[in-house]
């Protein structure tokens, strides 16, 4: 009998993408033979907008590009400025960059999750962990006035002191959230169809994972123990003790689905305790003493990376030794991620696609930038 | 390893391929590489047990902003030269170290070797500098744009970018 590969066009606009993507399979009946990403609805060219602007003016563009984890974009960004013009922030600073990029963390993975989730079809544990993501945000509004895209962190320092009641709350967060997480694993990761869903599906291998450039808890859900929090540390990371989970094939194979959706659930855990140490540690200091009045870095080129929640977040800026700079490239964990799909969803079926594209976690925003 | 090493090492092996290493700026020591034997390079520092850089972090174009103008007898202007980079950020994952490779090639063919098969990350990285940069990364499996629509013309981020009028009749900048 003659058959023919069929392509299947999933969105634009289909509620499984996460935002304007289209992805084109190409199918055999419902196996899947290929998938080729189509990308761009997005784009904004967010780096030609940033040569044209002024090293701090780059900023509140960083916000939109992953604007679910807004504040580590501008961690990311205005740490490899700092690099390249040698600035030493004040530890008050350091302290509240690493205590807000936490809890950033957390609300990233909690929308990551509840997605997930509702991906396949669990409608529940998604209202539940956007509730408690509704807490983190009252903080950051707070702290700075916005709730989604915060320009928050500048060069040199941070756009406002935290508030004086951010400690307190901090901690009655913490407080409130830690049993949440054994809801969560109780209504969700435990599932009985939840995991029937997830486990031995797009199973990616540790050496393919590197060479793929899959970074973060994608590359961790492989059994590659590597975190830039503590293999390349950047800020003030080395202070704390905490813990890399990696995927170990809990209810299947190392580096399905389901390890890559667990590897966040146990980085929640890891945030919490950095911000339990953290917390308590502020020193005193003024948050704006060290911001340069005029931003001009020397010539050269810099690439610093950081540990973002979707995995490796890099800025590449060359400086020209203007006031503008004369590239920004950003290595956008997503973008990578998404390329890997192809290799990934061979040889599974239509439905397992839409798991595989949830379990990577990507956010339209930064990869078209 | 640090860098300085990495270099010798290379020179040793790849002689006149590997052209100079800039270590005297404020941040990054940057290897610079022969545009087409980027690919022979980037397998060895792959493979090579002392090297062992599994995974390519970032490739990104840059245009180098040094186009010569040169003004002509009956005073118009024309632009001479100038050439466009590639930077290669490379990182072990086992032996933790990285380094950084550039390689530069002439503004009106540029071309590189494409590195795809060495690292599966790069095959997009390609694409995106090609997309805005119109570099020719040879034996690529598709270089396509994946950011701009696939019937635009020019390439954003070069410096001399200017927005066609029309896109498909409708009006830039509109």
């Amino acid at each position: 009998m003659k058959t023919e590969e069929m392509i299947l066009n999933m969105g634009p606009q289909h509620p499984s993408t996460h935002g304007v993507l289209r992805l084109e399979l190409v199918l055999d009946g419902e196996v899947v033979h290929d998938v080729k990403p189509h990308i761009g609805y997005l784009h904004r060219c967010m780096e030609k907008h940033c040569e044209a602007m002024t090293y701090p003016q780059v900023v509140p563009y960083t916000d939109r590009m992953d604007y679910l984890a807004a504040m580590y974009n501008n961690f990311g960004y205005v740490g490899a400025v700092e690099k390249l013009m040698d600035i030493k922030v004040p530890d008050r600073v350091e302290y509240i960059r690493v205590i807000i990029g936490e809890l950033q963390r957390i609300a990233s993975h909690l929308v990551a999750l509840g997605t997930f989730g509702l991906d396949l079809g669990a409608f529940t544990p998604f209202l539940y962990l956007f509730r408690d993501r509704e807490k983190i945000l009252d903080l950051f509004e707070e702290t700075c006035g916005a709730r989604l895209l915060y320009n928050y962190m500048w060069v040199g320092g941070l756009s406002h002191d935290i508030h004086p009641d951010f400690i307190r709350k901090t901690k009655e967060f913490i407080d409130y959230f830690r049993p949440t997480i054994v809801e969560l694993n109780n209504l969700l990761t435990y599932n009985k169809i939840f995991i029937e869903r997830t486990a031995n599906i797009g199973v990616c291998p540790a050496k393919e994972a590197v060479n793929l450039g899959l970074t973060g808890p994608n590359l961790r859900g492989s059994g590659v123990k590597f975190d830039l929090r503590k293999d390349d540390t950047y800020s003030i990371y080395n202070k704390f003790d905490f813990d890399i989970p990696v995927g170990e094939g809990g209810v299947g194979s190392v580096g399905d689905c389901w390890d890559r959706y667990f590897v966040r659930v146990q980085e929640v855990e890891q945030s919490l305790r950095i911000i339990e140490q953290a917390i308590d540690q502020i020193p005193d200091g003024n948050v704006k003493s060290e911001v340069p009045r005029r931003v001009k870095p020397p010539v050269g080129s810099i690439y610093h990376r950081v540990e973002a929640p979707k995995g490796e977040l890099g800025y590449f800026i060359v400086s020209d030794g203007s006031l503008n700079p004369a590239r920004v490239k950003v290595r956008a964990p997503s973008f990578v991620s998404l390329s890997a799909i192809g290799e990934m969803a061979k040889g599974y079926l239509v439905a397992d696609v839409v798991a595989i594209l949830g379990s990577l976690d990507i956010v339209l925003g930064e990869i078209d930038r | 390893m640090n860098a300085e090493e990495i270099y010798n090492l290379l020179k040793e092996k790849f002689g006149d391929s590997i052209l100079e290493m800039v270590s005297d700026v404020p941040t990054e020591p940057i290897i610079s590489v022969e545009p087409l034997k980027i690919n022979e390079v980037s397998e060895f520092l792959r493979d090579a047990d002392e090297f062992q850089f599994d995974s390519l972090m970032n490739l990104s174009g840059v245009d180098d902003d040094n186009v010569e103008k040169v003004t002509n007898e009956d005073e118009t202007i024309t632009s001479k030269g100038g050439t466009l980079s590639v930077f290669y950020h490379l990182d072990s994952t086992i032996l933790k170290h990285k380094i950084t490779l550039k390689t530069s090639t002439n503004r009106d063919n540029p071309e590189v070797e494409s590195v795809t098969n060495i690292w599966g990350s790069a095959n997009w990285n390609e694409r995106e500098a090609y997309d805005m940069f119109g570099l020719k990364f040879l034996n690529h499996p598709s270089l396509t744009r994946i950011l701009m629509p696939y019937d635009w013309e020019g390439f954003p981020l070069r410096k001399d970018y200017e927005n066609p009028e029309f896109y498909e009749g409708m009006k830039i900048p509109y």
